[in-house]
C-alpha cells in the first residue's frame, strides 16, 4: 500500500501522563481487539505491518480499517510472520512509530526475528492476542506462548480485560521509547476471551493522540543521509575475532537486560506498578495475570463475601518481571495459589523463583487447549489452603 | 430451599436444539438485565448451525459486575430446550447436569419425565430442584408459534428468580425485534407500506411473546420452592 499523506487527519498532540491520566474519557462498549486497534489510532503510529495468518485476532484487520482513515501513514502487508517482524526490525532502523499484532503459530514463526529486536534496540509495540500453539489443532486462547517471549529481553505487559488493551498498549508506546529503554514492549492479552469478547472501555477522544515519534532521541539514531548506520548494523562483531564478538554480544546484551529493569519505573508512572495488591494482610493469595486474573478477581470477590482472608495479586508486568514486590506483598502469606491459563504454569515458576518459600506455592489451577477457567476450580483450591470443604460435587 | 432463587448472582446454562432460539434466549437476557440495571455476559456455543443440532448458551447474570468469562462449567440453573439434549444427549455437556452446583434449579421443555433413576439420585443428594413442562404446548396454544418456546424458558426462569420485572422483559424483547433504530419514515408510500406491515407483523409477535412470558411468570409464582419434591410438573 501506499503512503497516504492526504488524508493527514488534524489532531492535537498530548504527551503520555497527560493521554493516560488526564484527558477526558468517554464509555464505549467494545471488544479485545477493537480496544487495541482504538490505542493504535490514538498512539500517532507511521507505520503497521502484518501478515494475516489463521488464526489471528481481528487487530491488524482493524488496524488497516485505521490506516484506511488516515489514522496511520504507511500500512505494509508482509509475505509471512518472519517478514513482518524482520520487516519491523527494517523499517525501525528508518525511525519510525511501529506497531504489529500476532497470534500463537504465527507469533512462533516469527520468533527467530522477534528475539532479536530488543538486541537491535527496536522499539516497537508487539501485540500477542493468545491462541493454542502446539498439536493437536485448537485455535481457542492458551497463553503458553508468553513462555517463548519471556527470555528475549522485551517488555512484556499481560492484560486482563479490553480496558487494560486499551491502557497498556498506548503506555507500551512511551515505555518502548525512552531512551533508557528503547526496547520492544509486548502487550499480550488472551484470545477470544479478551480479544472477540466486548467489554466496556473508558477511551480517550478521537482526535487526541501521543506526541509523534521522535527517531533522534534513541541509543541507536536511526539513519538517514547524515547519520550513518550505528556501528553494530554496519560493523558486525562476528567479523572481528571471535573473543571481540563475545565480549561485545556479552556486554550488548547486559545492556538490554539492564534496559528491560531500567522500564519498570515508567510502568509505575504509567500504569500505576507491576502489580497490583488487593487485602495486603491475607492468609491465602491468588496471584494472576492476564484472563486469569479476571477469573481470579471473581473468585477472590466471592471469598470476601464469604468472609474468607484471601488476598488477590495481579501481575500487570511479565517482563520485568516483579520479583521483589511480589517477595514484599507475599511475606506474610500462608499459601499462594497460581491459576493460569497454560499447562506448563510459567507464572508460577516466575513467583516460585522470586520467592524464598516456594513450598507454599499451589501449581494451579491450570486450564489449556482453549477451556475457561473455572472460578470454581480456584475456589476449591482456596478451601483446601484454609482447611475448608467446598461443595463442589460434580 | 428458597437460597436458589435468591442468590446475587446466577451462571445459566441452556442446552437445547438449533432453531430452539437458545441463543437468542442468551441475548434477550443479557438486554433484559442490562434494562433491569444489572449485569450480564454471554457465550454462545455452537458446532454446526443447522436445526435439531446441540446449542449451548452461557449467561451469567448478576446484581454486580462480573469479571470472569468463558463457558457457564459450573451452573446454578440448567435451561433444557427440547427433552432429545436428555433422552438423545444432544448435548455439548453429558449428562445434561454434569458441573451442578448444590441447591440448583433445572427447567425442562418436556410434557414426559426424562430422568431416570441415577438422574433422581444424583439431583435429589444436590437438592436440586426440577421444574416440569410442554414449553412448546404453552408457546403454540399462548402464541400460536412453538417459535415462542424460548420465551415460555425464559419467562418461567426469570420469575423464579426475581432479578428482573415484565417491563424489563419487553424492552429487551421490543429491541430483539423491533430494534432500537427503528424509523418509520420510509421515501415512497410503498416502502412506507411495506414497513407498516411488517412492522405490524412484529408488533404482533412482541404481544403474543409476552403474553407467554406473563403466564409463564403466573406459573412462577404459584411454585413453592420449599417443597421436597424433584420435580414439579406444570400440565399445560
Amino acid at each position: 500500500m501506499s503512503p497516504n499523506p492526504e488524508k493527514k487527519l488534524e489532531k492535537t498532540l498530548v504527551d503520555i501522563n497527560y493521554l493516560l491520566k488526564e484527558a477526558p474519557r468517554e464509555k464505549h462498549f467494545i471488544t479485545g481487539a477493537q480496544a487495541m486497534a482504538e490505542a493504535v489510532k490514538r498512539a500517532s503510529v507511521d507505520m503497521a505491518i502484518a501478515y494475516p495468518i489463521t488464526p489471528q485476532s481481528e487487530v491488524m484487520h482493524l488496524v488497516g480499517d485505521i490506516y484506511a482513515q488516515g489514522h496511520i501513514k504507511e500500512y505494509y502487508r508482509a509475505e509471512e510472520e518472519l517478514g513482518t517482524m524482520s520487516a519491523i526490525a527494517g523499517a525501525a532502523r528508518a525511525g519510525v512509530r511501529l506497531f504489529t499484532a500476532t497470534s500463537g503459530p504465527g507469533l512462533l514463526r516469527g520468533l527467530e526475528a522477534i528475539v532479536s529486536w530488543p538486541g537491535h534496540r527496536v522499539p516497537a509495540v508487539l501485540g500477542i492476542l493468545t491462541r493454542v500453539i502446539n498439536a493437536p489443532l485448537s485455535i481457542q486462547p492458551d497463553n503458553i506462548e508468553m513462555a517463548y517471549m519471556m527470555h528475549c529481553g522485551a517488555v512484556m505487559l499481560h492484560a486482563e480485560n479490553q480496558q487494560d488493551t486499551f491502557d497498556f498498549t498506548l503506555a507500551a508506546f512511551a515505555i518502548a521509547e525512552k531512551v533508557d529503554v528503547y526496547i520492544p514492549v509486548a502487550v499480550a492479552t488472551e484470545g477470544f476471551f479478551v480479544t472477540h469478547a466486548k467489554g466496556y472501555v473508558e477511551m480517550t477522544p478521537e482526535d487526541m493522540a501521543l506526541t509523534e515519534f521522535d527517531p533522534v532521541a534513541a541509543p541507536v539514531p536511526a539513519m538517514d543521509n547524515e547519520t550513518p548506520p550505528a556501528r553494530i548494523q554496519r560493523d558486525a562483531p562476528v567479523q572481528k575475532s571471535n573473543f571481540m564478538s563475545y565480549l561485545i554480544h556479552a556486554v550488548w546484551q547486559q545492556e538490554i537486560w539492564d534496559s528491560n529493569k531500567r522500564a519498570m519505573k515508567y510502568i509505575y508512572e504509567y500504569l500505576g506498578g507491576p502489580i497490583e495488591v488487593k487485602n495486603p494482610e491475607s492468609d491465602v493469595f491468588l496471584i494472576a495475570s492476564g484472563c486469569a486474573a479476571a477469573q481470579a478477581r471473581e473468585a477472590w470477590r466471592y471469598a470476601q463475601e464469604a468472609g474468607l482472608s484471601v488476598g488477590l495479586i495481579k501481575v500487570r508486568a511479565i517482563r520485568p518481571f516483579p520479583i521483589d514486590e511480589i517477595r514484599d506483598a507475599v511475606k506474610n502469606a500462608k499459601s499462594i495459589i497460581v491459576p493460569e491459563h497454560n499447562i506448563i504454569g510459567w507464572l508460577c515458576k516466575e513467583v516460585k523463583a522470586a520467592i524464598p518459600n516456594g513450598g507454599i506455592v499451589t501449581e494451579g489451577p491450570r486450564v489449556y487447549g482453549g477451556m475457561t477457567l473455572p472460578v470454581e476450580l480456584i475456589m476449591k483450591e482456596i478451601h483446601n489452603s484454609l482447611g475448608l470443604e467446598y461443595d463442589l460435587k460434580l | 430451599m428458597a437460597d436458589k432463587t435468591r442468590k446475587k448472582r446466577y451462571n445459566i446454562r441452556i442446552s437445547g436444539l438449533g432453531g430452539q432460539g437458545v441463543v437468542t434466549t442468551a441475548h434477550i437476557l443479557g438486554s433484559t438485565m442490562d434494562n433491569a440495571g444489572q449485569y450480564a455476559s454471554l457465550v454462545p456455543f455452537f458446532g454446526s448451525e443447522k436445526r435439531m443440532a446441540p446449542v449451548e448458551a452461557y449467561v451469567r447474570a448478576s446484581t454486580e459486575p462480573i469479571y470472569e468469562v468463558g463457558e457457564v462449567v459450573y451452573p446454578d440453573i440448567i435451561l433444557i430446550y427440547h427433552s432429545q439434549v436428555v433422552t438423545h444427549g444432544k448435548s455439548y455437556t453429558m449428562p445434561f447436569y454434569t458441573g451442578l452446583k448444590p441447591d440448583s434449579l433445572i427447567i425442562i421443555n418436556s410434557e414426559v419425565n426424562v430422568l431416570d433413576e441415577d438422574d433422581v439420585k444424583v439431583l435429589k443428594d444436590l437438592r436440586a430442584t426440577v421444574v416440569q413442562f410442554d414449553a412448546t404446548k404453552l408457546a403454540l396454544d399462548t402464541a400460536g408459534t412453538e417459535l415462542a418456546t424460548n420465551m415460555a424458558m425464559m419467562g418461567m426462569m426469570l420469575g423464579l428468580i426475581n432479578l428482573v420485572s415484565i417491563d424489563n422483559i419487553e424492552t429487551a424483547v421490543k429491541e430483539r425485534f423491533l430494534g432500537t433504530s427503528f424509523v418509520s419514515s420510509g421515501g415512497t408510500a410503498m416502502l412506507d407500506s411495506a414497513i407498516e406491515k411488517k412492522f405490524k407483523k412484529k408488533e404482533e409477535l412482541l404481544q403474543k411473546n409476552m403474553e407467554v412470558i406473563s403466564k409463564t411468570f403466573e406459573m412462577a409464582n404459584s411454585i413453592d420452592l420449599d417443597t421436597e419434591d424433584l420435580i414439579i410438573k406444570f400440565d399445560i
